[in-house]
């Protein structure tokens, strides 16, 4: 009956989003009278799948198949379906990512189970088990009712504040079958920016905009993001002109964001781009129109140059070091 | 090479969210509403697939009659004919019963959509749509080319990306930069009056989730405006303050 949780490794670590999934989790299990279990495939690092038990989960499921060590959502929801079986679980929860949204689909079908992506807060269990969801990009929110047997929750950055204890969870081996089928398609090649932080589970983001002017510029912010331990990111047509790489697009159209502090230069604030970073917790914009709408929006405001403001920050910063 | 497509029907991306009836109904007065932007990029490179390839493009979408304009909007882009499901699209596992209903009957190479849609940005209906199909889903899909009956294709992962091949059929959850939008030309408008719109029922089906209100954000507090010339200040503010650093 336990609440189940599919987590994701990077690297055989759990993902920090993932974590947040887990102390999720076991509060719903809290809620319900149960226990909270983990779901890890593929390599692992044991140290830190005993980890999630300081989140509140006692027991991990590791299927430890080298197979499952590359991202395969097909066979991920497979695995997680008999897993759910054969822990009985009414509830599932997962960190909400590409994969994590690949995976909760295809394991809802297979089980028949409602499925709510982007759910922001605990549910509300009393005779119904509601939970909150956002909506329209960030815009607005709905309630919803889950009436199927089996719920499935995929849950947004932030849904809960997560705390750590030393607690450490037991580890068994489960052996699921895993299906040819699932392992049809050929991989070419992956590129991954592997010393960057990925921005969806960076805490501090830096994003630069049109008013950084090229490319060549980018040096000030990217100093700042180091200062900072920053992730970075950019608005779409920095993406659409290639200044930077695809997949650090915020926006409507691109990732959406849920930092603690979200840094936004010359970027002018169009609603599309808003759209992707209105769950930050903190939003700084520097940007030299004193009317740019990104300002409505912000909690803190420079009208300034970028390339005059950058380096001051980047300084002030490291002296705080 | 038969290609489905389904789109969505959206407010558009700089319409202002409210709500009627008790927070219960999306006020849709003065709101445009638009071919999901997502799923306008599925739409670009099935009509450029279909162009290289030759074989037709469906277009398929889950509501109500009120989304005929954007129907027709996807016919004057390129699509052959159009099937529209009677039925509000209630939520994800509805809708992807619905789509995988129809497109269980008429065997095609390809499904196309958008990565998720913009009103509920839930992300899934492709992989409901694969699993009840029994065949192979991916998303976010940034590149598509066909060979025969394989599909090579890079889908975005945490960040970076991922190329892989996979054998027809498959569903797709597409979003830039796979095509560009394309704005429908004067004989695409003409053409797309007379092509075929296929009105049917929806299957019964028992209901998973209920939506039960609505809500808006908490309107933002003022923004502290620093000076220019005092920026070091904003460092100090957000450690001691926000205490974000
Ligand atoms: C359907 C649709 C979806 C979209 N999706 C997205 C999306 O996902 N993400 C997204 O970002 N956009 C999206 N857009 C585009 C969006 O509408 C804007 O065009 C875009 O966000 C603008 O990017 P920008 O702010 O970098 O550029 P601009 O709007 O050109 O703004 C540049 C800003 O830099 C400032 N500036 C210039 N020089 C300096 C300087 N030296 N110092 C300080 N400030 C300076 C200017 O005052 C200006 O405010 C979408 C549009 C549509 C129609």
């Amino acid at each position: 009956m336990s609440v189940l949780i599919f987590v994701e490794l990077d690297n055989g670590s759990v993902k920090k989003t993932s974590l947040e999934a887990v102390a999720y989790g076991a509060e719903v299990a809290k809620m319900t009278g149960t226990t909270a279990t983990v779901l890890a495939l593929g390599k692992a690092d044991s140290a830190s799948l005993e980890q999630v038990g300081g989140f509140g989960a006692s027991k991990v499921l590791h299927v430890s198949d080298e197979k499952l060590t590359h991202e395969n959502s097909l066979a991920y929801a497979d695995v997680l379906a008999q897993a759910v079986k054969q822990e009985n679980s009414k509830i599932i929860i997962l960190a909400k990512s590409g994969l994590g949204d690949a995976v909760a689909a295809r394991a809802s079908a297979k089980l028949k189970a409602g499925i709510i992506s982007g759910v922001t807060d605990l549910p509300v269990i009393n005779r119904n088990f509601t939970v909150k969801r956002s909506i329209f990009t960030g815009k607005a929110f709905s309630n919803v009712e889950i009436k199927s047997d089996i719920k499935i929750l995929v849950v947004k950055k932030n849904a809960i504040e997560a705390t750590e204890s030393s607690e450490k969870a037991t580890v068994e081996t489960f052996s699921p079958i895993l299906r040819d089928q699932d392992f049809q398609a050929s991989v070419g090649t992956i590129e991954k920016a592997s010393s960057e932080l990925s921005l969806a589970e960076a805490d501090i983001i830096v994003s630069g905009g049109r008013g950084m002017k090229s490319p060549e510029n980018w040096q000030p912010l990217l100093d700042l993001a180091k200062a900072l331990g920053a992730a970075t990111g950019c608005s779409k047509p920095v993406s659409d002109l290639d200044w930077r790489p695809h997949h650090e697009h915020i926006g409507q159209t691109g990732i959406k964001v849920a930092p603690n502090l979200y840094i936004a230069c010359g970027i002018s604030g169009a609603i599309q781009h808003l759209a992707g970073v209105n769950g930050s917790k903190y939003i700084v914009v520097i940007n030299k129109d004193p009317e740019a709408p990104f300002f409505k929006a912000a909690d803190y405001g420079i009208v300034g140059d970028v390339f005059d403001i950058l380096p001051k920050l980047t300084k002030a910063v490291e002296d705080l070091k | 090479m038969k290609i489905l497509v389904c789109i969505t029907n959206v407010p558009d991306t700089t319409a202002k969210i409210t709500f009627t009836d008790n927070n219960t109904k999306l006020n849709k007065a003065g709101v445009q509403f638009i071919i999901g932007p997502y799923d306008d990029y599925a739409l670009a490179r099935a009509v450029e697939l279909k162009e290289k390839l030759g074989g037709s493009v469906t277009v398929l979408h889950v509501g109500g009659a009120d989304a005929d304009p954007q129907i027709r909007k996807a016919l004057a882009i390129g699509a052959d004919d159009a099937i529209r499901i009677n039925a509000e699209p209630l939520d994800s596992y509805f809708t992807a019963s619905q789509i995988a209903h129809v497109a269980g009957q008429n065997n095609y190479d390809l499904i196309l959509m958008g990565r998720e849609s913009i009103d509920f940005n839930s992300g899934v209906v492709h992989g409901l749509v694969g699993e009840m199909l029994g065949i192979p889903s991916y998303s976010p899909v940034m590149k598509l080319e066909i060979e025969g009956t394989t599909a090579t294709l890079a889908r975005e992962i945490d960040g970076g990306k991922e190329t892989l091949s996979a054998t027809l059929p498959l569903v797709l959850g597409c979003q830039e930069p796979i095509s560009e939008w394309k704005i429908p030309n004067m004989r695409g408008i003409m053409t797309a009056r007379t092509k075929p719109l296929v009105v049917v029922e929806p299957i019964n089906m028992e209901e998973f989730t209920v939506p039960e209100n609505y809500s808006l954000p908490a309107p933002k507090g003022a923004c502290k405006m620093i000076p220019a010339d005092q920026a070091e200040t904003l460092i100090k503010l957000l450690k001691t303050e926000a205490k974000v650093i």
